[in-house]
């Protein structure tokens, strides 16, 4: 690869010269013979340039298999590697944002100030890491449910590396304070652009290789795929429209202003929840827990009414998020009315999904890939029963605006979502890259337990600190007067801020094992450990009893 | 696992063996919750209508509006008063809708660890703002806000003034031609404590000009964001009869 810089650098520097030396060309010759050098210059770099193909120096350090294996599973291992790399990323900024409510000197202005940093761990983990594993799990899925190949292999790598684009410069963007500041759908108006044509492509990928396919049904998880990539197309393009003030300018205003821009932005943003981080990884489980119990999926007609009412129900729930704002009353009690409702088709998942395991129970104990689906479906009914009681206007009078909420999303993002992915990829990473097993259960088993006590530390944490500034704001002393100052409700929550970055960083240490364990894997390893299930054998009591002879 | 598929379930495997269908059937279901809560919303009288006092935000408090988005001040503070008592009592009057009428994007906010910022404006001294931004923590110590020094040492920079506010007025905001026309000026001239104030007061009423960062020398990104800062929730008089009954009209809150 230096080589390839070196020489390319050379020629490029060449053709620098030519041109220096064309501007302050004194006569007409000595021009042409610099316009010359330079045109043979480019040739030679472009010529240099064409031979190098970095994908395939990287795909060689990743160690992917080469040549097309029956499925085209390229991109999937590409998406794996971005799920653990980018899922590192977000878990290691939200650390660090969650360190600066604790040190607020930890600040650095301007690039590294909190209001900047949280949007890159938001976007960071919801769209780098679940998006990347939605598109991984998607193109794996896809392919063995309707038994063939991707439809347009090269619109694939599109896709994925121009997603990988669409992160890069939505991340750095806020870093730089290019943001629209509408919450989960920060990026500016070009950045948006770029990712309905990545979108577009993916739609046309994911829908072009079911049309292909050899079996005559439609697998239900590839109906929760679909529902999540038209949704988030419809909920992106519209919640995005924005005029720009200059086409060679980052800053846009949003097509709508006040009171429509946030119920817009609302309805974006909860369906960014139902149909990215729940649709989709509904889709990811109904694919992935029955194969590793080695069951068929509970109940194909709960799967339908489930998945029916789940989808027409969601889109409704957006209001909640706006509960006794400026929003007109009855848009507030639908929102309200049909999050409630929404509790149901959210649990006939939860239960299809737990029901599977009927007959492989006992895997839970022995299979520490199964126990971390089955933690993540219950931490997916736990927050699917938070957030109806949530929605709930008395019950949000007290919630909303506190760190309640916070607890709420990171039950489900960090429970849910977070394992269900760290599942797939013990899934998927040996079969993807040939190999017989993990480099190590053992330190699944480690993950499952430093990521579930992670999450005990978060969501207990924002529990007591919702609970507590929610009641110290409406805190009224004898003679009707406000007990706390705002600072003073801040100052009480220091010690559980303090308890969920400790939670954090147990869930990051967590993520530190995946990633050694996938790089081990890749790499080929095998480590050298005890079974995880091993019946005890006691070779001296292995015996016949005998007399003991008397004394 | 359900054995025989009974009737509901075989009219489904119509849709399960055509994806077209299926997708078709998924949009239609997915757009319908949408359209019933969103639609509305640009057409209902309490939704739209304007109150006296509201006006378009002038250059440099969009300008410092700018700035609130660019900084992500929503991760920590809303701008929307919820109609309790005790909110009230600790942010003032609770909000209308049209008091952000004009708001693209709205940054009425999700969390509050700072505190609501709806009527910040005029209960503090430019100073104390100044002080608290360039350190949150010398003014208030328990404070867990970011330090935004940069802000007074960085010259504001509005590319191009007037196609800030051509772009506004393509969301829907009534900037006038002669608004637009008079961008540039306006925004250096309502930081300038030495202009000439009428012609700017008479098309953008209750406008505060003065130097807001403490150096009269510079226009500095500080001047913009306090200049914000100070008109947040000054320009509609709550407490007028007019607004009383639009309060009270918009009922169940």
């Amino acid at each position: 690869m230096e080589a390839v810089l070196g020489r390319a650098g050379l020629w490029f520097v060449i053709m620098f010269l030519a041109l220096a030396a064309y501007v302050g060309a004194q006569d007409a010759g000595f021009a042409a013979h610099a316009v010359l050098v330079g045109v043979i210059a480019f040739a030679f770099l472009c010529v240099t340039v064409m031979r190098y193909d970095p994908l395939a120096r990287a795909q060689s350090m990743f160690r992917m298999p080469p040549g097309p294996s029956r499925y085209d599973d390229d991109v999937v291992r590409w998406g794996v590697i971005a799920t653990v790399f980018w899922g590192m990323a977000g878990f290691l900024a939200g650390v660090a944002i969650a360190l600066q409510m604790v040190f607020p000197a930890l600040n650095i202005e301007p690039w590294l100030n909190f209001g900047r940093l949280r949007p890159l761990h938001t976007s960071a983990v919801i769209f780098a890491f679940g998006g990347n594993a939605l598109l991984a799990t998607s193109f794996y899925v896809v392919q063995r449910t309707c038994r063939t190949t991707l439809a347009f292999p090269s619109l694939a790598r599109f896709v994925f590396w121009g997603y990988q684009l669409f992160i890069v410069l939505a991340a750095s963007g806020y870093l730089l304070g290019v943001t629209q500041s509408k919450e989960y759908a920060e990026p500016e108006w070009y950045v948006d652009i770029w990712l309905t044509i990545v979108w577009v492509a993916y739609f046309v990928v994911f829908v072009g290789t079911i049309v292909r396919r050899h079996e005559p049904h439609i697998y239900v998880a590839n109906w929760f795929y679909l529902a999540f990539i038209i949704t988030i197309a419809l909920l992106h393009i519209v919640n995005n429209l924005a005029i720009p003030v200059s086409f060679l300018g980052s800053r846009s205003y949003s097509a709508f202003g006040g009171v429509q821009d946030a119920l817009t932005q609302w309805w974006y943003g909860h369906n960014a929840v139902g149909f990215f981080l729940t649709a989709g990884f509904l889709a990811m489980m109904y694919y992935f827990v029955p194969k590793q119990a080695e069951r068929p999926v509970y109940s194909y007609r709960l799967s339908i009414i489930h998945f029916w009412s789940l989808i027409f129900l969601y889109i409704w729930a957006g209001p909640h998020h706006l509960h006794y704002t400026a929003l007109p009353d009855w848009a507030q009690t639908l929102g309200m009315v049909f999050s409630i409702i929404l509790w149901m088709p959210s649990w006939g998942g939860m239960i299809n999904g737990l029901m599977t395991l009927n007959g492989a129970w006992d895997k839970v104990r022995t299979d520490p890939i199964i126990r971390m689906m089955v933690i993540s479906l219950a931490f997916y009914g736990m927050s699917t029963f938070e957030g109806p009681v949530m929605s709930i206007k008395a019950v949000n009078s007290l919630s909303h605006y506190t760190d309640w909420t916070i607890g709420h999303v990171h039950s489900g993002a960090l429970g849910w979502n977070g394992m269900i992915t760290f599942a797939c990829v013990y899934f998927l990473v040996p079969r993807l890259w040939g190999r017989e097993r993990m480099y190590s259960m053992r330190m699944i088993n480690w993950h499952f337990w430093l990521a579930t006590l992670g999450i005990v530390f978060y969501a207990a944490s924002m529990w007591v600190a919702g609970l507590t500034q929610g009641l110290m704001w409406r805190e009224y002393d004898a003679n009707g007067y406000l007990v706390n100052s705002f600072v003073d409700t801040v100052a009480a929550l220091k010690p559980m801020f303090a308890a969920r970055a400790f939670g954090g960083i147990l869930y990051l240490a967590g993520g530190v094992l995946l990633t050694y364990n996938v790089w081990m894997t890749i790499a080929g390893h095998l480590r050298d450990e005890a079974p995880m299930t091993d019946a005890k054998h006691n070779r001296a009591a292995d015996r016949p009893i005998t007399a003991a002879p008397a004394e | 696992m359900s054995t025989e598929p009974t009737q509901a379930t075989s009219r489904h495997q119509k849709l399960e063996r055509n994806i077209t269908l299926m997708a078709i059937a998924t949009l239609i279901t997915v757009s319908i919750g949408g359209i019933v809560q969103i639609a509305p919303l640009f057409y209902l009288d309490n939704t739209i209508e304007k109150v006296d006092g509201m006006r378009p935000y002038t250059p440099l408090e969009q300008a410092g509006r700018d700035i609130y988005v660019r900084e992500g001040c929503y991760t920590c503070h809303s701008q929307m008063i919820r109609p309790f008592r005790d909110e009230v009592e600790r942010y003032g009057p609770y909000s209308l809708a049209a008091e952000s009428m004009y708001d693209h994007p709205f940054q009425w906010g999700s969390k509050r660890t700072g505190p609501d910022l709806a009527r910040v404006g005029d209960r503090y001294s430019d100073e104390w703002h100044v002080q608290h931004l360039k350190d949150p923590q010398s003014v208030v110590p328990e404070s867990i806000m970011p330090q935004y020094s940069f802000l007074a040492e960085t010259d504001l920079k509005v590319a191009d003034p007037a196609g800030m506010l051509t772009a506004l007025r393509r969301v829907g905001v009534p900037y006038t031609d002669r608004d637009i026309e008079m961008a540039e000026a306006d925004l250096a001239a309502q930081a300038d404590p030495f202009s000439s104030r009428e012609d700017l007061e008479e098309r953008y009423p209750k406008t505060q000009v003065r130097d807001f960062d403490g150096d009269p020398d510079r226009l500095t990104e500080m001047d913009a964001l306090v200049a914000y800062l100070q008109m947040l929730g000054t320009l509609v008089d709550v407490k007028s009869a007019a607004a009383q009954q639009e309060l009270a009209e918009e009922t169940g809150r």
